[in-house]
């Protein structure tokens, strides 16, 4: 009698431990492990590879402008602002661009031509980077040297930002290239974010008497801010870390200047271009330690927009 | 159809047979500027030799050079000679085998102008330090009596990423100017006081050609393939020299001090008929080499490429290296243990 009711026992026992539910928690727990021991190797590879730089230079690597391969210096400051400078233009440009056309897909378009427009959007963010690159070198310089920065400096020509020579290569049309890189991703993922806010949140507001646009401004927008918010984050961790396009036009000068029409350059864009030839152990050193640099920079962004998004939630939820 | 199949069943399994029969698989990686002639080379030596197999991998002469030292490849390549450190921190001291010859010429975009412009070693150093600002400049034109020189701003391109040709470059005004030296020095990248920097030959090609006023320096080759317009350089002996291969291939010869162990500059030779911006590139060879088939493999192959495989280099734009230096190499081998 006891041993047929012991066999199901252990039978639903052993289900019970590999069960589907089991494996799969699992297997997930340790793909989500593996995400972190990634993160947390390139760090310490980062950290290791950079040893020598460190030591040599210690926080002054970070203030010093100097990158002087044959002396043996090496500074970031040119390169860090080179990468903020670009990134910040890239955003000026795109946010509005790419937020107000996403408020035109979700909110005011027909929606066979909102389905299309989206469609291309997002099939422009699959073009790879060497492909704008070269779009760049080819119309946008030409288009930047002989008429958007001569016609910038004839207006505003005053403003130390809009003086000396205009190469076609330099901050400003790394700024635009990047901007055409990154709007795709506010688009998309701020229609997302538009499209998720619920019905009644706009009927309510026009049933308040609000006009169409004053109902998108009011009650829609500050519902997908959040989204909205993220959109940007995720453009500009694609400005920062973007190589290819920026290190083709940017003019690759490793001067601060303090023209936009002036030639830079920025993090990624310096490592791509001298690792291969590095030679001595500190100059490959430094160059890591770039990488470093650029890490702890998305991470300290990342962080800002994390505190951002806490500190608007906040004000949001007093001000209902 | 049928004969095709026979064909295939007899070929088939002897490739296979020769293959498993142990060919000498070697590797190998470096510079960037000899990977052509140098995949010609590796292929036609296993042609001739179906037992020896090279593989070369063009990741610059930075990459060749570390690969070495951590002794993950037979032999490196590099566009710079190593420098005492270099060579003390890889395990097996490496031996410099010279292959062929590059030089760096000035190519430019000089509006109304349309001439072969003459560059003395204190104009180029000039240019380049952003002392020579305008292309009327006396220091320019007194070199090109007759030709109509703009008023115009001199814009400066250089090589943004590292590489061998601004190696060479720069070690060439080092030698010409003592302000250069003090001031920036030569390496694969330095920190250029002014210009644009433009991404390989093709990117500073593409500046010269867009900007204006611009001068940007690239590889002979690049220039004779592409048909560029490109300066005549003042060589040492006061004379203006048209980059060619008889003038690079002089300045090697004519560079008497050439050390035992071939890590020579040639930049600013001596002579009348030589090309003052030329260089050697290297092949990075392990003085001791312990596999016997290894050794014999790549001795074979260094003693074809000083012979044979010089044939190849005027074809693919390259210039041979001199008599009396292959005959020193062919010496060197032997050193080889």
């Amino acid at each position: 009698m006891a041993t047929p009711t012991a066999l199901p026992r252990s039978s639903t026992a052993v289900r019970r431990r590999f069960g589907a539910d089991e494996v799969a928690y699992g297997l997930t727990l340790i793909f989500a492990f593996l995400i972190i021991a990634v993160t947390v190797l390139l760090v310490w590879e980062l950290w290791v590879h950079s040893a020598l730089s460190r030591e040599k230079f210690g926080l002054g690597f970070i203030i010093s402008t100097a990158w002087d391969p044959v002396a043996e210096k090496y500074g970031a400051l040119p390169f860090i602002y080179g990468t903020l400078i670009t990134s910040f233009l890239a955003l000026l440009i795109s946010v509005p661009l790419g937020v107000g056309a996403a408020i035109y897909l979700s909110e005011l378009a027909p929606q066979r031509l909102s389905n299309t427009l989206t469609f291309l959007v997002e099939l422009l963010a699959a073009v790879p980077s060497v492909i704008y690159g070269l779009i760049a070198i080819f119309t946008l310089v030409p288009l930047m040297r002989s008429y958007v920065e001569p016609g910038i400096q004839a207006i505003a020509g005053d403003l130390p930002v809009f003086q000396g020579h205009i190469f076609g290569y330099g901050y400003l049309t790394a700024g635009v290239i990047l901007a055409v890189m990154t709007f795709p991703y506010i688009i998309s993922v701020s229609r997302e974010a538009l499209l998720a806010v619920p019905r009644e949140q706009r009927e309510a507001a026009l049933a308040l008497g609000a006009t169409k646009w004053e109902s998108t401004y009011q009650a829609v927008l500050p519902f997908a801010r959040l989204g909205i918010i993220g959109s940007i984050f995720l453009a500009l961790a694609r400005a920062l870390g973007e190589t290819m396009a920026v290190t083709m036009v940017i003019g690759n000068s490793n001067a601060i200047q303090a023209s936009l029409f002036a030639p830079g350059q920025t993090i990624a864009a310096v490592i791509a271009n001298e690792f291969s030839e590095a030679t001595g152990n500190t100059y490959l050193a430094a160059l890591v330690e770039l990488g470093l640099v650029l890490f702890v920079l998305t991470m300290v962004i990342n962080a800002m927009a994390q505190l951002m998004i806490i500190v608007t939630t906040k004000k949001g939820s007093a001000k209902g | 159809m049928k004969k095709l199949v026979v064909l295939a069943s007899i070929a088939l399994p002897a490739l296979f047979a020769v293959t498993a029969m142990g060919a000498e698989t070697i590797n190998a990686a470096g510079a960037t500027f000899p990977a052509p002639i140098y995949q010609k080379w590796f292929g036609e030596y296993k042609m001739a030799h179906p037992d020896v197999q090279i593989n070369y991998q063009a990741i610059g002469s930075g990459g060749g050079i570390r690969q070495l030292t951590e002794g993950t490849v037979d032999f490196g390549a590099s566009d710079m000679p190593l420098t005492d450190e270099q060579i003390k921190a890889v395990k097996v001291k490496p031996l410099h085998f010279p292959t062929v010859l590059g030089a760096v010429v000035l190519s430019y975009n000089i509006p109304g102008f349309s001439g072969t412009l003459k560059l003395t070693p204190e104009a180029i150093a000039g240019i380049y330090l952003g002392e020579i600002k305008k292309w009327n400049d006396p220091k320019l034109t007194s070199a090109n009596p007759g030709a109509k020189l703009p008023a115009s701003d001199i814009q400066v391109v250089h090589r943004s990423d590292g590489s061998g040709t601004s190696f060479i470059f720069t070690d060439y005004l080092s030698k010409v100017s003592s302000e250069w030296k003090m001031k920036v020095g030569a390496n694969t990248s330095v920190s250029w006081p002014l210009g644009l920097g433009g991404k390989g030959n093709d990117g500073v090609e593409g500046l010269v050609k867009q900007t204006p006023g611009s001068i940007g320096y690239v590889e002979l080759i690049y220039a004779v393939q592409n048909k560029m317009a490109f300066a005549d350089v003042k060589n040492a002996a006061g004379k203006f020299m048209t980059p060619s291969f008889q003038s690079v291939s002089e300045a090697a010869a004519a560079s008497k001090e050439m050390p035992a162990d071939f890590r020579a500059s040639i930049t600013d030779a001596p002579g009348v008929k030589t090309y003052p911006i030329s260089s050697f590139t290297w092949l990075l060879i392990p003085s001791e080499i312990k596999d016997p088939a290894r050794k014999k493999a790549i001795t074979g192959f260094l003693s074809w490429m000083m012979t044979t495989g010089q044939k190849d280099c005027e074809a693919l734009s390259y210039a041979q290296l001199p008599k009396a230096v292959v005959a020193r190499e062919q010496k060197q081998i032997a050193l080889i243990k």
